[in-house]
């Protein structure tokens, strides 16, 4: 599998480390409660399909990136800066 | 069951003198009944076992077994087929302890032979740091009732004299030896207590989807599937990887994310190998199946899939471990490779526990380590099942610690966190 990060075009899975959904970009507010916290540090919707989660390019340019990719074909359809998918 | 109308010895001589001619199906093919005190969803070896123990130990028979595809097809047929209780932590220390204890009744127990095979199971150790870790380990075992012995290099040596000792950067310093650990023959497994559970009155139905599940008022009323509704007074789900999509059908979330962990077969070689041998450092393990084949795989890919395939970087790096360990079996040709999709919690331990809604039970989160863990689930689980109370060995698997973060089991010591297990 190779990723498309959005500053060194396609790049080899080995360069990123998987951080995971990318749900853990939404951070709740730290009085939010334990069902939210719950929810952001757990409960994942685990889809099979298409799914968008968080890669730090970590061999390559630093960037964390949102890449949107199917989990069942393994088919990646592109990605984004995650400072820009958070805005 | 009579003598004549199980397996035995006698059967094999008589059936072999009669041209193998008298052997019949083991289980029923029924259709779906209208409504079951009992529905199981999923029909791998938790599932099967789950239903084998309902009708066994709580006289519960009116129990169908739903599943997608054919019996056993899935993570049961499709792993490397070590048993072994060698955990470190409360919680899943005593619940292993016990499933052991049922592998080794289980053939006598299910008269039928499931080729179980203590052989051992040897964690090597490569620093004195990973010794003293390994000897915490080894006392918790032994705490537990369960059996561990400390090897020296030269007690490894006796056991597996033809891996590389003097590796520059991991050099063999000793073991943890299991001895009570070992293999068996996975898809026997699955057979076994399928038969079991049919004998005893239990509905298995193949080729059976389930697509939803009919909750009214907060209370379970059955399952729409792709054979038609099917009501039920409770409902347990035990799918495995595809716990997520089951789940959601009843509106739930869990904290499971599905990943890939990939195995290996070679070729069929003369015997070199009869233990189980795990190199951890370079997370990778091996042992050699009865038809020759060497049995060996690593960590997950991690990245959530459910494509049933693995990706080359891993298979990479299981070969340049195998052959770090093991340099001998460098020209055995590798004749398979298949990845099964792993339910992984976010730390690294199972759930069975009621679900918030009544009459809905979940049994998942079993990640890399549900086989030898099947027998033990489904005696569990059927507990819960029949009497809404945790059975004891099991009663640690709950799924409110992610929320409270009390008891939570993270036997790596990483943190409760998706991608760390």
């Amino acid at each position: 599998m190779r990723l498309p990060c959005p500053l060194c075009g396609d790049r080899d899975r080995r360069e990123f480390f998987y951080q995971g959904a990318a749900v853990t970009l939404d951070r709740p507010a730290r009085d939010a409660g334990d069902a939210a916290w719950n929810d952001y540090l757990h409960n994942r919707d685990n889809p099979a399909g298409e799914t968008r989660d968080l890669w730090h390019h970590e061999a390559g340019c630093g960037a964390w990136i949102v890449v949107h990719r199917n989990t069942v074909t393994h088919e990646v359809y592109g990605a984004e800066l995650a400072q820009k998918a958070k805005a | 069951m009579g003598l004549f109308s199980g397996y035995s010895g006698l059967k094999v001589i008589k059936e072999g003198l009669m041209g193998q001619k008298g052997w019949k199906p083991v289980w029923r093919n029924p259709a779906p009944k209208p409504e079951y005190d009992v529905i199981v969803i999923g029909g791998g070896g938790h599932g099967l076992s789950t239903a084998y123990y309902l009708a066994k130990e709580h006289g519960i028979t009116n129990v169908a077994v739903l599943e997608k595809g054919y019996l056993g097809g899935g993570n049961v047929g499709r792993n490397t087929t070590i048993v072994r209780a060698n955990y470190l932590l409360p919680g899943n220390s005593e619940f292993y302890s016990h499933s052991l204890k049922l592998w080794e009744g289980m053939e006598q127990d299910l008269n039928y032979n499931t080729m179980m095979s203590q052989r051992g199971v040897l964690n090597l150790f490569h620093s004195d740091g990973q010794r003293d870790a390994f000897a915490r380990r080894g006392n918790a075992m032994i705490n537990q009732g369960d059996d561990a012995i400390l090897l020296d290099r030269e007690g490894v040596r006796e056991h597996v004299p033809f891996i590389d000792f003097d590796n520059v950067r991991f050099p063999v310093y000793g073991g943890l030896l299991h001895k009570r650990g070992g293999t068996a023959r996975h898809d026997a497994v699955a057979w076994g207590y399928a038969r079991g559970a049919d004998q005893r009155g239990v509905d298995l139905i193949q080729n059976c989807e389930v697509t939803g599940i009919d909750i009214e008022a907060g209370v379970v009323k059955g399952v729409q599937t792709t054979r038609g509704a099917i009501r039920a007074k409770k409902v347990a789900i035990v799918v495995a990887g595809r716990s997520g999509q089951v789940a959601q059908m009843a509106g739930l979330r869990l904290p499971i994310e599905s990943h890939i962990l990939q195995a290996f077969v070679s070729e069929g070689v003369k015997p070199i190998l009869d233990t189980v041998v795990s190199f951890g450092m370079g997370h990778f393990y091996i042992s050699q199946s009865d038809k020759g084949g060497l049995v060996f795989g690593g960590d997950l890919d991690f990245y959530a899939s459910y494509a049933a395939r693995g990706n080359l970087p891993m298979a990479e790096h299981v070969m340049d471990a195998a052959m770090t360990l093991m340099p001998a079996i460098g020209k055995a040709k590798v004749l398979r490779s298949w990845g099964g999709i792993m339910d992984m919690s976010s730390d690294g331990s199972p759930i069975i526990d009621k679900s918030g809604i009544e009459g809905l039970y979940l049994n998942c989160g079993w990640c890399y380590g549900g086989f030898k863990a099947v027998p033990g689930s489904g005696f569990s689980y059927a507990h819960l099942i029949a009497q809404d109370r945790h059975h004891e060995p099991a009663a640690k698997f709950r799924l409110d610690r992610f929320r409270t973060g009390v008891g939570l089991m993270d036997e790596e010591g990483t943190g409760s966190q998706h991608n760390l297990h």
